[in-house]
């Protein structure tokens, strides 16, 4: 169910904490390329609250080394060649850089992969938040059609079972072997390495939880009261006193991928609420129909009033994460911002979808003001992937 | 999943009219009527405040509002037979706001009924309206149900006919909230007579649900959640077993039962308002029975408003509100206690947060 987001006291009182700031900041603030690639403060939690580990699967380094090793298997798909790491690429901030992801003999889903950074603090998981945490999330793109193509688990429980070097692991982490060792625990260590990859400590976090005025650009800091006021963004993209999700954990719809389909909605809803009455699968519904897959958190709830909503994602590490929203329609961030700045719509001018959100319109940000927001994302890269270039995008193959 | 979801959900998937498994609990549903296939459902979208600001520009937030609810409706399953439309889908009456509103209504794939709000009214008196909508009071059968819908936002006439030097100038000043030169509602004398007449040829074991704008009962007089003459309407209702009210304007939840009459409010679509309970300086008579609205986000321009899936299959009123960026909520009529009943905020204890301090 919803949670209410925060009284807006907690954004009024960040405003009031930075307001000080751009008065005080005498000397010349450096470029911005200059103060990502800056070291951060030693602490890659700096901005972030603890990390959520659930009571029955305790982190180990262990653990998070198997799971490192499940993550990047290609035999657990049905050609052997693709790993959760195709479309969540370590040298690409876990994600793929594509608009959707590639599966097995090069066929494409619906949905833009988004990045395991941090996907330790969300309260559901997928675009539609139809799995609850990282254990369960972890275990379905093996057997989508689309992705790893398997029929069944059958085909990792084997190799997990009789691979030498898998069995004296899940000996040694989880104390199982044989016909005891199942899905569960393959998950379980898979779920272990992905909340393992977290990251705050951005020269944003230098910035705002360290006190650190000089690292963020005049730029920068403008965009950031642009991000608090103006732009609206702060309302879904959290940032409370003590740490930063820049995410509210809620589902929206801002009017990407509806859009096109907005005359096919009633349509597209009644013969999906219908094939799931008579037992389809979501996850595989959404991820092999475009158009299923634009009714969003609709697919999971049946809500009429969240059709065409998606989950908020984080911002952090954003400007590696390109192209943007669940179906990777946007490819820069500044194409994001517009897309706000248009009221929900892209392009400008064109109609708003019937079911979309309450708050999302149209903003009149100045050309400045919008290159200075964009600048603002830019410092929510964290250091250690500070080192990665800034995302650009590549064609996907069905890309609309 | 909260219960909400999960009979939403059944609501959703249900093929037949109130087959087993629809919205409402059968246990709670007492059936008036002999063939269950007799039981129906209808829509209700209100208050949608319809505002011209020049040219071709009206005032997005409402406009979205009322799109919204209409797509919604259009996503039903099953269908519910009608749709009523509340009042006040204009802001100030014009023709512009009227016929834009109009238009979206328009996109609704079902018959829609009208009641007038003070807002379509007192800039000519409901003319234009009647042009576009029909009459402003009338009564209709359906499937056992006897309809009636009421002008109750009528005044004295000193006040509508002789008080403005402009029609502009009157709706302006009933178009305020807490303003001294406005005037009460009221059904009036001719409504009355007619009202008298309509139910006369009723049976008294047939259900009644009358449609109006204001409650039909004294609320908050600063804010017009008032009618002048509701004793007297209260009255001509008394003979019959099964009366219910429904009624717009007041832009929150509010449920109430006087005697053997139920008193149910509907949401809005434009903007909702909290309760004004802090407003003891003016007449009121606060229902105990109600809950005040959930707080309102100021960033979700949709949050608490919606619209309402109303079912009265046993006669009497049950609904399901639909509220965006909030939990959904539903008033159900309680056979052993005789009145509607908030299902999830009945209890002080039951309450949350945002409902003790808004």
């Amino acid at each position: 169910m919803h949670k209410l987001s925060p009284l807006p006291i907690v954004v009024a009182a960040a405003i009031g904490a930075c307001s000080q700031t751009p008065q005080s900041v005498t000397t010349r603030a450096p470029a911005a390329k200059a103060v990502t690639a800056a070291a951060g403060s030693g602490n890659p939690l700096l901005g972030l609250p603890h990390v959520p580990i659930p009571a029955d699967n305790p982190q180990t380094p262990a653990k998070i080394a198997l799971g490192d090793k499940l993550f990047h298997d290609k035999r657990f798909s049905i050609d052997g060649t693709v790993a959760c790491s195709n479309c969540h690429d370590d040298g690409k901030a876990f994600t793929d850089n594509l608009p959707v992801s590639v599966g097995h003999h090069g066929l494409t889903g619906t949905r833009n992969a988004p990045t395991v950074i941090n996907a330790a603090f969300y309260q559901s998981q997928f675009w539609d938040g139809r799995e609850p945490n990282l254990e369960s999330q972890s275990k379905q793109p093996f057997v989508n059609p689309v992705e790893g193509g398997l029929p069944n688990h059958e085909t990792i429980l084997h190799i997990v079972r009789n691979d030498p070097d898998y069995r004296t692991a899940f000996n040694a982490v989880f104390q199982v072997a044989g016909d005891n060792l199942n899905m569960e625990h393959v998950a379980k260590a898979i779920a272990s390495f992905e909340r393992s990859i977290v990251a705050g400590d951005s020269p944003f976090d230098l910035y705002y939880f360290k006190g650190e005025r000089t690292a963020l650009t005049e730029s920068q800091q403008r965009g950031f009261n642009v991000f608090l006021s103006e732009g609206r963004c702060v309302s879904c993209h959290l940032i409370e006193q003590d740490q930063a999700l820049f995410t509210d954990s809620r589902f929206h719809n801002i009017g990407v991928g509806i859009n096109a389909v907005q005359q096919d909605v009633p349509r597209l809803a009644s013969a999906f609420l219908a094939a799931k009455a008579q037992g389809g699968d979501v996850d595989q519904m959404v991820l092999t129909d475009k158009k299923s897959s634009e009714l969003g958190r609709f697919a999971v709830t049946d809500h009429i009033s969240e059709i065409g909503a998606f989950k908020t994602p984080t911002l952090r590490n954003i400007a590696l994460t390109a192209p943007y929203m669940h179906d990777g329609s946007l490819k820069t961030l500044k194409e994001v911002v517009m897309h706000y700045n248009n009221g929900g719509v892209t392009p400008a001018g064109a109609i708003p979808n019937a079911h979309l959100s309450g708050g999302i319109r149209p903003l009149n940000l100045s050309d400045a003001q919008i290159d200075d927001l964009v600048a603002f994302l830019e410092s929510l890269t964290s250091a250690q992937y500070a080192k990665l270039e800034p995302a650009t995008v590549q064609p996907g193959d069905n890309h609309e | 999943m909260s219960n909400i979801d999960r009979s939403r959900r059944n609501f959703l998937k249900t093929g037949g009219a109130l087959a087993l498994g629809s919205t409402l609990p059968i246990g709670l549903v007492e059936l008036a009527f002999a063939e269950p296939a007799q039981n129906f459902s209808f829509a209700y979208i209100s208050d949608a405040h319809i505002q011209h600001i020049k040219g071709n520009r009206f005032v997005r937030n409402w406009d979205m509002g009322l799109k919204r609810a209409v797509a919604e409706v259009n996503l039903l399953t099953p269908k519910p037979d009608f749709v009523m439309f509340g009042g006040d889908l204009a802001q100030l009456g014009s023709k512009p706001e009227l016929d834009h509103g109009a238009e979206m209504l328009s996109a609704l794939q079902l018959p829609v009924k009208y009641v007038m709000g003070e807002h379509d009214y007192y800039l000519d008196l409901g003319a234009y309206w009647e042009q576009l909508f029909g009459p402003q009071y009338y009564s209709f059968e359906h499937k056992g149900v006897h309809f009636i819908v009421l002008n109750s936002i009528r005044t004295y006439d000193d006040w509508t006919y002789h008080r403005w030097p402009s029609a502009e100038q009157r709706m302006l000043e009933m178009a305020s909230l807490d303003n001294p030169n406005g005037s009460p509602f009221m059904v009036g004398d001719e409504q009355r007579v007619w009202l008298k007449a309509d139910l006369a040829k009723v049976d008294k074991t047939t259900p009644i649900v009358v449609f109006s704008h204001s409650p039909l009962q004294k609320i908050y007089k600063g804010w017009n959640f008032w009618t002048e003459d509701a004793e007297q309407i209260q009255a001509l209702l008394k003979p019959f077993k099964k009366v219910s009210v429904i009624y717009g304007h007041v832009h929150q939840i509010q449920y109430n039962q006087i005697g053997n009459i139920s008193f149910n409010s509907v949401m809005a679509t434009a903007w909702p308002w909290p309760y004004p309970a802090s407003y003891a300086q003016a007449e009121q008579y606060l229902p105990k029975l109600t809950v005040p609205m959930n707080r309102a986000d100021p960033f979700f321009e949709r949050d608490a408003t919606g619209w309402q899936f109303i079912n009265v299959g046993s006669g009497n009123v049950d609904l399901n509100f639909t509220l965006y960026d909030n939990r959904d909520r539903v008033v159900r009529f309680d056979t052993l206690k005789k009145q509607p009943q908030d299902r999830d905020y009945q209890a002080e204890s039951a309450r949350i947060d945002p409902q003790r301090h808004y």
